[in-house]
C-alpha cells in the first residue's frame, strides 16, 4: 500500500513536471507527424494511403513520445541528484523503474491517438482491428519506454542520453518497416532490422490497422515481450552495478 | 523506549569492520562503532576523511566492500536498501526538485515514504512554518537562497517523521542565524527521541550539541567516544593564558625555575600559555611577570574545547579544519 502511494507520487509528479509540459509535447507530436507527412506526400496522397502510413506514424508516435523525455529526464536528476532521493525510497528498485516509466509509457500510448484521431478525419478506419492495435500500442510503449530507460543508466550526461537514443531511433525509422516494407531494404540490412523492437509493433498495427502483417501477430508479441524483459533486466542491472556504489 | 529487532536494543546503528574502496582509493578502511538509539552522534573530520561515503553505505546509496552494518536492528550489509523505511536522509548537495516549489517538494518526498495525501499536505505546511519557509512555500525550489534550500532539504529529511536520521553536513555554506536555527531544531528532534548521526567540519557545533562523537582521518576511526569524556581528560588540568604587552621580554627560563610545575608555551599574538594539572596560583604568575617587567593585560582560564581534543588526536590544526567549513574541495 505505501509502495503504491510511492509509486503514484513519482509517476504524478513526473506527468506534471515533465510530460505534459510544452517541449514534450511538441517533441513527441511535431515529430511523427511532419516524418508521417513527408511519406505521404512522397507517396502520391490519397485516403488509401493515410491507412497505410498511418501504422508507421502510430508506431513513431510512440517511439518518440515514450523516449524524447524519459532518457533526458532521468540523466538530468541524476546530475542533480534528486534521484538519489528516488534510490533512498523504500521501494524496491523494479518498481522505481516501473514507476519512472510509467509516465513515458503513459504519454506513449495517449500519443499514439494523436495520428488515430487525424486519420479519422480523412479516412475509413472501421476496419482497425482495436482488439490488436490497443495492446500492440501499449507493448510497444513499454519497450520502448525501457528503451529509454536503459539508454539513460547507460550514460552519465544529459546531451549523451539523446545522441545516444537518436543513434537508434532515427535508423529504426527506415529499418523497422513503418512506412516501406522491410523487403524494399538491401539484403543485407534485413537481419538487423529483425534486431530492433520496433520492427516487430510496427509489424502488428500495420496488420491491425491496414491488415498488411508480415509475421504471425503471436510472434510478434513474443518478440515484443522477449526485447522488453530483455531491456528490464539488463537496466535493473546497470541500476544495481552503477546507480548503488 | 525499544524497538525493531535488534541484537542490542539499546543500540541503533551498529557498524563493524565497514570498508568501502573506488578503484585504488580507500574511501572507508574498516571501520567500527555503534549510535544508541535516541543518540545524537557527530561524525568529525577533514575533506575526503570518508564521512559521505559512510553516510551513503549506512543508507543505502553504496554497498559496502566489507563488514556488516545494522540499521534500526535491520542487517543492512546484503541488501542495502532493508532499512530505508526507518530513515531520514539530509545529504550533502541541496538536492530537491527545482521545478517544483517548496510545498510540492515536501509533498512529494512524504509519498515516497508512503503518507497519503492530506496527511503530507498537512505535515508539509506544518513543516514550511516550522523552518521559516511559509512564505516560500509558493515559490520554485530553484528560486530558494542557499540558506533556504538548506532548510528545505532538511524539512524534506524529516518530513515522513523516521526515528533515525542522518544528515550529512547540515550548516556547511550557510549564514549564522539560519545555522542557530538548524541547531535547534535537530535539539529537539534529539530531545523527542529521534536518533541523530550527524556528519560536520564544525567541531564547536559537535561539541555544543552531540552526546557522542567520532573523528575520522583517512578512512579511519582515529578516536570515539562521549563528548563529556574526551574533554574529561582535560578537565583535571589547568590551562590559563596571559596575555602580555610584549612577549619578547618574558624570560622563559626564569618563569620556568619559579614555576617548575606548569608547562610554559609562549603563543602568538602575545599570549603566554600555562597548563598545569594543580590550579594555577594566576596571582603569583602575574607578580613575578610584572616583576620582570612585563605588563600583563589579561590572565584568563581557558576552558579545553573539542577543538583541543581534535587537533591532539588527529594532528590536523584547527585551521585546516575551518578552512574547509565553505566544502571547498581538494587542497
Ligand atoms: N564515487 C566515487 N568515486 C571515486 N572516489 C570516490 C567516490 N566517492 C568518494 N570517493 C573518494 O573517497 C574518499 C572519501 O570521500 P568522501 O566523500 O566520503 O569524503 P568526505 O569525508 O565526505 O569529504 P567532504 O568533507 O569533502 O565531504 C575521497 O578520497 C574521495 O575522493
Ligand atoms: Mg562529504
Amino acid at each position: 500500500m505505501k509502495r503504491l502511494t510511492a509509486f503514484f507520487s513519482i509517476l504524478g509528479k513526473d506527468m506534471r513536471a515533465y510530460y505534459f509540459k510544452p517541449p514534450n509535447i511538441s517533441w513527441g507530436l511535431l515529430f511523427p507527424v511532419v516524418w508521417a507527412g513527408m511519406f505521404f506526400i512522397k507517396s502520391g496522397g490519397g485516403a488509401e494511403n493515410i491507412v497505410s502510413v498511418l501504422p508507421g506514424m502510430v508506431a513513431l508516435s510512440i517511439l518518440f513520445g515514450t523516449t524524447s523525455m524519459l532518457a533526458v529526464t532521468v540523466t538530468f536528476e541524476r546530475k542533480a541528484k534528486a534521484f538519489e532521493r528516488l534510490l533512498l525510497a523504500p521501494i524496491p528498485l523494479g518498481m522505481l523503474m516501473l514507476a519512472k516509466t510509467g509516465g513515458a509509457i503513459l504519454f506513449g500510448v495517449l500519443n499514439a491517438f494523436i495520428p488515430f484521431l487525424v486519420g479519422l478525419f480523412l479516412a475509413d478506419l472501421s476496419g482497425v482491428a482495436w482488439s490488436v492495435a490497443l495492446p500492440a500500442i501499449v507493448m510497444l510503449a513499454v519497450v520502448s519506454a525501457f528503451f529509454g530507460l536503459f539508454v539513460s543508466v547507460s550514460v552519465s550526461e544529459v546531451f549523451e542520453a539523446q545522441t545516444f537514443s537518436n543513434f537508434f531511433r532515427f535508423p529504426m525509422i527506415f529499418l523497422c518497416g513503418l512506412f516501406f516494407p522491410i523487403s524494399d531494404l538491401p539484403a543485407y540490412l534485413q537481419p538487423l532490422s529483425y534486431l530492433l523492437p520496433l520492427t516487430y509493433g510496427a509489424d502488428i498495427l500495420h496488420a491491425a490497422i491496414a491488415g498488411k502483417g508480415t509475421m504471425p501477430p503471436g510472434l510478434d508479441f513474443l518478440a515484443l515481450f522477449l526485447f522488453g524483459l530483455l531491456l528490464y533486466l539488463l537496466t535493473l542491472r546497470s541500476i544495481h552495478r552503477r546507480w548503488i556504489l | 523506549m525499544m524497538g525493531g529487532s535488534g541484537s542490542t536494543s539499546d543500540s541503533c546503528i551498529e557498524v563493524s569492520g565497514l570498508g568501502k574502496s573506488f578503484g585504488d582509493v580507500t574511501a572507508v578502511d574498516g571501520i567500527s562503532f555503534t549510535v544508541r538509539r535516541g543518540e545524537l552522534f557527530g561524525f568529525l573530520g577533514p575533506n575526503g576523511a570518508g564521512k559521505t561515503t559512510t553516510i551513503n553505505m549506512l543508507t543505502g546509496l553504496a554497498r559496502p566492500d566489507r563488514g556488516s552494518l545494522r540499521v534500526g536492528g535491520i542487517d543492512c550489509t546484503r541488501n542495502p536498501k532493508a532499512a530505508q523505511h526507518l530513515i531520514g536522509v539530509v545529504p550533502d548537495e541541496s538536492n530537491l526538485y527545482p521545478e517544483l516549489n517548496g510545498f510540492d517538494n515536501l509533498c512529494f518526498c512524504g509519498g515516497l515514504y508512503g503518507m497519503r495525501s492530506a496527511e503530507r499536505k498537512k505535515r508539509a505546511s506544518e513543516l514550511l512554518v516550522l523552518f521559516g519557509l511559509e512564505e516560500a512555500g509558493k515559490r520554485r525550489f530553484a528560486e530558494y537562497s542557499r540558506g533556504m534550500k538548506r532548510r528545505l532539504t532538511i524539512a524534506a529529511g524529516i518530513v515522513h517523521r523516521p526515528p533515525v536520521l542522518f544528515l550529512d553536513e547540515p550548516t556547511s555554506g550557510i549564514d549564522v542565524q539560519s545555522a542557530r536555527r538548524i541547531r535547534s531544531m535537530l535539539g529537539e528532534l534529539h530531545r523527542s527521541g529521534t536518533t541523530v548521526f550527524l556528519t560536520t567540519h564544525y567541531i564547536e557545533e559537535a561539541e555544543r550539541m552531540c552526546d557522542r562523537v567520532a573523528f575520522i582521518v583517512g578512512g579511519r576511526i582515529v578516536r570515539e567516544d562521549s563528548v563529556a569524556r574526551l574533554l574529561h581528560p582535560v578537565m583535571g588540568r589547568e590551562v590559563v593564558a596571559v596575555s602580555v604587552a610584549a612577549t619578547e621580554r618574558i624570560d622563559l627560563g626564569g618563569l620556568a625555575g619559579a614555576f617548575p610545575d606548569y608547562a610554559l608555551t609562549v603563543e602568538a599574538g602575545d599570549v603566554l600559555r600555562v597548563e598545569s594539572k594543580e590550579p594555577v596560583r594566576v596571582g603569583a604568575l602575574v607578580r613575578f611577570l610584572e616583576e620582570q617587567g612585563v605588563q600583563v593585560t589579561e590572565a584568563r582560564r581557558k576552558r579545553q574545547s573539542l577543538e583541543d581534543v581534535f587537533v591532539a588526536v588527529t594532528g590536523i590544526g584547527a585551521e585546516t579544519m575551518r578552512k574547509e567549513k565553505g566544502g571547498r574541495k581538494g587542497a
